[in-house]
């Protein structure tokens, strides 16, 4: 059944088809209709599940992983300054292995108070050991929540669904709900390995000496490596049920590319509209979508940009002191490999601003026209003085 | 009280790693007798999280869920969630907390989970400062109390929070007090909470010998002062108003209980004076707020 809805709503939905059981949950602009729904979902008896109202996101989380740990399937979604609030549970939840399923909609954290997209708040979460998946569009935000359950059960591990504020979050597209009875044979109910039991009672979480917390670490590293493959595999059993395939990443008229952008989430889509009129010039451009962030894909990235001339990393995020997050993590994929390109790495759309395709041919331009990267960040569409990437006059572009 | 016989079977066994003369070891052993084996712990940061043994060890026969220090009330509110939803009605959800991580950090998801009248049953076993940290204070450390963080010369000049009048503003269906030195108290206010629907929250007066600088087979008569002196009167609250006194104290002497314990060791004739006329009357408020209940 198709459905025009906004991608919060998309959210609600696969996690209703996923059934649900303990939902845990703190309201934030632009997180809310998320919760909403599912609200309204429990009252009208469309999902049966326990929506526990908490008053904080680290409540939240809190709760999560008590329902985790109990046995049931747990869902929580948030944003921004919520997860930050979470950020010490989102390592509990993930050192108690315990497959918790959160949707953050991307936005910038404060000061000063921003509602707009930008992917800094979930990718400062990047160590607390979550899986993180990056969506473009609404059908893909309702497919990877209802995956991100089997991939999260499948390990043992929690996996963040990420989604842009507003360019998703609030825009209305055309989703295609699978049926019920699809999803049950495809996500069948959680069967914990295991979970607080008065028949087979332990302790979790105890206090744990250096003799055993270095493996406990290493497990859930060994779990990490597994998840590539895990994320594949659940992809393609996704696509074989219901017609729509996932990666790890996804690729766009890269087969002679010599100049390729990687993106990630919405901006993704602005750029393959760019790619498709470049490509039309008769320029040799690819696009690379990178779509799971953790674990970081590193032998599909080498594969992909295996023999590629130049790559442009777009971020819609900043790690102050460093880079975009993405080119610096391409970056150390591709450190000491022979056929490496050459990196090119922009900052762009901070804050929400938008990333249009007049942005991206920008961005274009740059990598064409520089043989090597001149700076080790360009800021596109910078308005102040200080370091300003602009496109070369010569480029003919628009 | 005559009739009532404490439950034989432990639930907590030998080898635990508490300080001799620890109110809290002995709370959850009571604690455990009382609610029986279809009990669930949830225990945040806090002296039990070193109590209990360290991995692969658990000094209890119940499931035990060690969490974040200010979570015991949200871990508790989901993990009540997800039993219901698997229709184990019969579990009983214990939170056991300590002072910090109930009156502190903890208070907020506790308010949170009171109002929202989360099903379980919630402890604090309160030893009145920081103690698995090395004796700090806390908002329930004592007016007067020496503690690591109000040391000689700033000794604590604020009374300690009123945590029962707190959680029962929340008009939750239970609150008490209880005193590890009443066990018989203890283990009815538990049992009559465990047949109680809704958020149960049982202050439990624990003595720390370490922290409060006593003998440590002086807890006992210490916790059992605490009553006696009125410092900490057994009583309960139902449905945030109907107060019942539980044991009509002797009315001893308030400097009876400070001067055994080293942590009070600053306090002066005056002080002893200035508390006393406080604690007397706290005592009348108490008085007649139960004989309101009745009336």
């Amino acid at each position: 059944m198709k459905k025009v809805m906004m991608g919060n709503h998309a959210v609600s939905y696969g996690a209703r088809l996923s059934r649900v059981q303990v939902i845990s949950a703190y309201p934030i602009t632009p997180q809310t209709q998320i919760v909403e729904e599912l609200s309204e979902l429990c009252a009208r008896g469309e999902l049966e599940a326990k929506f526990i109202k908490v008053e904080s996101e680290h409540s939240a989380m809190a709760a999560c992983i008590g329902a985790s740990a109990g046995g049931a399937r747990a869902f929580t979604a948030t944003s921004s300054q919520g997860l930050a609030l979470m950020h010490e549970l989102l390592h509990w939840a993930a050192g108690a292995r315990l497959p918790i399923v959160l949707a953050n909609v991307n936005r910038a954290m404060g000061p000063g108070w921003s509602i707009w997209s930008e992917q800094t708040d979930s990718l400062a979460q990047r160590d607390t050991g979550w899986l993180q998946i990056y969506c473009e569009s609404n059908q893909e935000v309702l497919d990877t929540t209802i995956q991100a359950f089997k991939i999260a059960e499948t390990l043992s591990l929690p996996v963040m669904v990420i989604l842009d504020a507003f360019f998703l979050s609030h825009t209305y597209e055309p989703v295609d709900i699978p049926d019920q009875r699809g999803i049950d044979r495809f996500l069948p109910p959680f069967q914990p390995k295991v979970k607080m039991d008065i028949r087979d009672p332990h302790a979790f979480g105890a206090l744990v000496t250096p003799e055993h917390y270095y493996e406990f670490r290493y497990n859930i590293q060994k779990a990490f490596e597994r998840a590539t493959g895990v994320i594949e595999e659940v992809g393609r059993e996704f696509g074989e049920h219901f017609g729509r395939y996932y990666g790890l990443l996804e690729e766009y008229e890269m087969d002679d590319a010599e100049i390729v952008l990687v993106t990630s989430s919405t901006i993704t889509s602005t750029a393959r509209a760019v790619v498709r009129e470049r490509r039309a010039r008769g320029e040799k451009i690819g696009l690379l979508k990178v779509r799971v962030f953790r674990p970081f894909p590193f032998a599909a990235i080498r594969q992909a940009l295996s023999g590629v001339r130049k790559a442009a990393v777009i971020d819609r995020n900043i790690s102050f002191g460093h880079h975009g997050i993405f080119f610096s993590e391409i970056k150390s994929a591709l450190y000491g490999q022979p056929d490496a390109p050459r990196l090119f790495g922009f900052i762009a759309g901070l804050g929400g601003r938008d990333v249009t395709p007049e942005t991206i041919h920008d961005i274009i331009d740059i990598t064409q026209h520089e043989s090597k990267p001149q700076q080790d960040i360009y800021w596109i569409g910078l308005k102040s003085a200080g370091q300003k990437a602009t496109a070369p006059k010569t480029a003919a572009v628009k | 009280m005559k009739n009532f016989v404490i439950p034989e079977t432990d639930y907590m066994v030998p080898g635990h790693l508490a300080c001799p003369g620890c109110g809290a070891s002995l709370g959850m052993r009571f604690a455990l007798k009382a609610l029986g084996e279809k009990t669930m712990v949830v225990v945040p940061a806090c002296c039990w999280s070193i109590i209990a043994g360290p991995f692969p060890y658990s000094a209890v026969k119940v499931p035990l869920f060690h969490t974040a220090f200010e979570t015991a009330a949200s871990v508790a509110s989901g993990l009540r969630a997800a039993l219901d939803m698997q229709g184990q009605d019969d579990v009983t959800v214990m939170a056991w907390a300590g002072d910090g991580g109930t009156f502190d950090i903890g208070l907020q998801a506790l308010s949170g989970a009171a109002e929202r009248n989360e099903d379980f049953i919630y402890v604090c076993y309160d030893n009145e400062a920081y103690m698995n940290t090395g004796i700090q204070r806390s908002s329930a450390t004592p007016e007067g109390a020496w503690t690591t963080t109000t040391p000689e010369g700033h000794v604590k000049d604020r009374p300690k929070k009123n945590i029962v009048d707190i959680l029962a503003a929340h008009r939750i269906p239970y609150v008490a007090t209880a005193s590890v030195a009443y066990p018989h108290d203890f283990i009815r206010k538990l049992q009559k909470a465990q047949s109680m629907h809704g958020t149960r929250f049982i202050h439990l007066l624990s003595p720390c010998p370490p922290g409060w600088k006593i003998p440590s087979d002086d807890s006992i008569e210490i916790a059992r002062l605490a009553v006696q002196t009125k410092l900490f009167p057994l009583y309960e609250i139902e449905d945030g108003e109907k107060v019942t006194i539980n044991l009509e104290p002797d009315g001893l002497p308030v400097r009876h209980y400070f001067e055994k314990q080293g942590r009070f060791r600053y306090l002066t004739d005056a002080d002893y004076e200035r508390i006393q006329r406080d604690v007397d009357h706290r005592w009348e408020i108490l008085k007649r707020k139960a004989e309101w209940a009745k009336e």
